[in-house]
């Protein structure tokens, strides 16, 4: 068995680091010796930690890095895939992109786990068709508070519980999940630039189901809220051919640049943002057609910089997103607004159509809009403005995303998510001593 | 658990009515706090004090017995503080400045006065350390003194438990590292206290809201020592570099 080392952690936003004993996974056996061998602090698996907050990190506890189980493998004939919970979505995708299938769902990043996928109840570009990641899971294997290992199923509601459940309810060690054929790696991409929020919007709704794939980037620091709508669906072979695109199956993501180590804070303030997004504007035509593009260059652009939330200087940056009903389709001009009045600059602002929710208790997703913003940890005032709209998002039945969250207080999140009492009851059965807890936990007394 | 932008849920004092403190919790957004946690010997005083938190909204607000003197009980009341949730600020408040001259002529006094700022804080900080290291993250503030960094011959007495207290908090951080654990040494000059308010003003005199504020920013950016107000490091400097017989010469 692996030493345990005690290490520093924490999320993607490089805020509030706590120490905590990491472990390296490898084997079920070992997994559920280390649960039953727990101290107070407890045990956590952690993947790649893109969460941005405190999801994946434990003062304190014993933390078990599960990238080193990372098998996974690809049953074409019945379109699944089974990996061990740490097999990366990038390694996945290397190996079964030129085969001919993709992941159902794709977060901005392809640099996250599967089992963190899961945990986390990831959402993509195409949520208001295909739901989150949750719906196309088969089967999971976990181990549970008490060492146990469990074969879960959608049937089970314990299954659900883990969907979103932010590892709070066991271990995840595999799982198989369904893929969607393509033919190519390419997609074919219609880019619509808008001159206000409100076009952007009702554009957005008006052709919401004739692409797969539906984002929109927001100018921050305009006040028109003007953007530019990507859409997209996976490129047959005749549309790559008729481009002359050679080998279309070819799929080999590569780093562009790497952030340096050191970054002085305040790198990105008002002004290197504002010339960020006039330029991000300006680059996209007023409208194209049938633009073929990679999938790197399409879902993870931002993978193509390497640790590029070192950009955020030594205090770290945090993302706030939620979500809200349709009805409640004001906040999200609310939002933009109230950032731009403390000069909060977010240079990537990114709004997204929500389908329906699943049945997962704490799946984030929920028809309506989701609104993504990055800022800088030190802006004065950040966390005053952002609790006033924790409050009017709350009020109009939106919440916040708990894989991105890093600030909210815990009654706003037990206003916000009301089946938090069907799930603990379930987690209760699955880990009656508590012994799965993180940083978030503590927080939001969860 | 401290939030992205530093804000803490969890608040210890050890020395429940220190105006210090007091002031540093009320620097702190009020709406995170889960819980203040408020250490001293049972008085009137205190219960105010608790009161007085409960009536800004403040939540969580306790009053715990705790004697600096009764090193002994130390552990078991810094063991339940901590088994009923983390806690992210610790704050080492209490102290006596006693008095000069009473303590030359009667040692028990300046026994007194070194039990309560050393003995009671080097038992306390161990105590809160091994917990802090325990949980992986969190702070301790030290209420060290300017009266410290050069001894007085008008308050040497009070001036030496500061200085050892500094020295050992020093010590303290400097074990804590790599834990996500970590120490705030705060000097303060002269603050408007109680416990200084029968004496006369000295130069770069400041309120207890003054230094509340500087120990919240520098938490917030995780300093490990701090002067109140931030300029005395400087005249301090100069004081700690001044020959003896000139620093003999200034006024007391």
């Amino acid at each position: 068995m692996s030493e345990a080392v005690a290490t520093q952690l924490s999320g993607w936003g490089r805020t509030m680091p706590t120490v905590a004993q990491v472990v390296e996974a490898n084997s079920p056996v070992q997994i559920a010796e280390l649960v039953q061998r727990a101290n107070s602090r407890g045990v956590l698996a952690r993947g790649l930690g893109r969460s941005y907050g405190d999801a994946a990190q434990s003062g304190g506890a014993t933390v078990i890095d599960m990238t080193t189980m990372t098998s996974f493998s690809l049953n074409p004939d019945s379109m699944t895939l089974t990996a061990d919970a740490g097999a990366s979505i990038d390694d996945i995708l290397r190996e079964i992109v030129p085969r001919g299938f993709f992941v159902p769902v794709s977060a901005g990043t392809r640099m996250i786990t599967v089992g963190g996928a899961i945990a986390t109840d990831i959402h993509g570009k195409n949520h208001h068709r295909d739901g989150s990641f949750g719906a196309h899971v088969a089967e999971l294997t976990l181990i549970d508070g008490l060492g146990a290992q469990h074969i879960l199923t959608p049937r089970d509601p314990k299954f659900w519980a883990t969907i979103g459940g932010m590892g709070l309810t066991g271990i995840i060690t595999s799982a198989r999940f369904t893929v969607i054929p393509i033919q190519s790696s390419y997609l074919t991409v219609d880019t619509e630039r808008t001159k206000n929020l409100d076009d952007l919007m009702s554009h957005m709704i008006e052709r919401d189901d004739e692409y797969r794939y539906t984002v929109a980037w927001i100018d921050s620091v305009s006040s028109s809220g003007r953007g530019v709508i990507t859409r997209g669906d996976h490129a047959t072979i005749e549309q790559c051919n008729s481009k002359g695109i050679k080998n279309p199956e070819g799929y080999d993501p590569k780093n562009i640049a790497t952030a340096p180590g050191l970054v002085p804070p305040g790198l990105l303030n008002k002004w290197s943002v504002r010339a960020f997004n006039e330029g991000w504007y300006r680059k996209h035509p007023r409208a194209r057609l049938g633009e073929l593009q990679r999938i790197g260059a399409f879902f993870h652009p931002l993978d193509g910089v390497h640790d590029w939330n070192r950009i955020y200087g030594p205090r770290g940056f945090l993302q706030y997103q939620f979500q809200v009903p349709d009805a409640a389709g004001h906040l999200i001009g609310m939002a933009l607004s109230k950032l731009r009045e403390i000069g909060a600059p977010s240079f990537l602002t990114v709004l997204k159509r929500f389908g329906p929710g699943n049945r997962a208790p704490l799946s984030f997703p929920q028809s309506g809009w989701t609104l993504a913003a990055d800022l800088p940890a030190g802006i004065p005032g950040l966390g005053r403005t952002l609790d006033q709209l924790d409050e009017l998002i709350s009020a109009e039945g939106g919440r916040l995303y708990l894989a991105k969250d890093s600030r909210q207080s815990p009654t706003n999140f037990a206003r916000t998510y009301p089946r938090l009492g069907e799930w603990r009851e379930i987690r209760d059965t699955m880990d009656p001593n508590h012994v799965f807890a993180s940083d978030l936990s503590r927080r939001l007394e969860i | 658990m401290l939030d992205a932008l530093g804000e803490p849920q969890s608040v210890l004092v050890f020395g429940g009515t220190s105006e210090i403190a007091l002031a540093t919790i009320k620097e702190m957004p009020r709406h995170r706090i889960r819980r203040v946690l408020l250490a001293g010997r049972p008085s009137e005083s205190l219960d105010a004090v608790v009161a007085q938190l409960q009536a800004l909204n403040i939540a969580g607000v306790e009053a715990i017995a705790f004697d600096a003197k009764d090193t002994d009980s130390h552990g078991a009341i810094i063991d339940a503080a901590f088994d009923g949730s983390d806690i992210d600020v610790v704050i080492l408040a209490f102290g006596l400045l006693g008095d000069q001259m009473t303590a030359e002529e009667d040692p028990g006094h300046a026994v007194e006065i070194a039990t309560v700022n050393y003995t009671g804080s080097v038992s306390a900080g161990l105590h809160v350390a091994r917990r802090l290291k325990n949980q992986g993250h969190g702070a301790l503030v030290v209420l060290s003194s300017v009266a410290g960094d050069r001894v007085r011959r008008s308050n040497y007495v009070y001036g030496s438990t500061k200085a050892g207290l500094d020295a050992f908090a020093q010590g303290l951080d400097a074990a804590l590292a790599g834990t996500g654990a970590h120490v705030l040494i705060v000097r303060p000059g002269f603050v408007r206290t109680r416990m200084t308010s029968h004496l006369p003003e000295a130069p770069m005199t400041t309120n207890p809201e003054d230094v509340g504020k500087i120990i919240v920013t520098a938490l917030k950016k995780g300093k490990s020592t701090v002067y109140a107000p931030g300029p005395l490091r400087y005249v301090m400097a100069g004081l700690k570099a001044l020959p003896k017989p000139l620093f003999r010469k200034l006024p007391s």
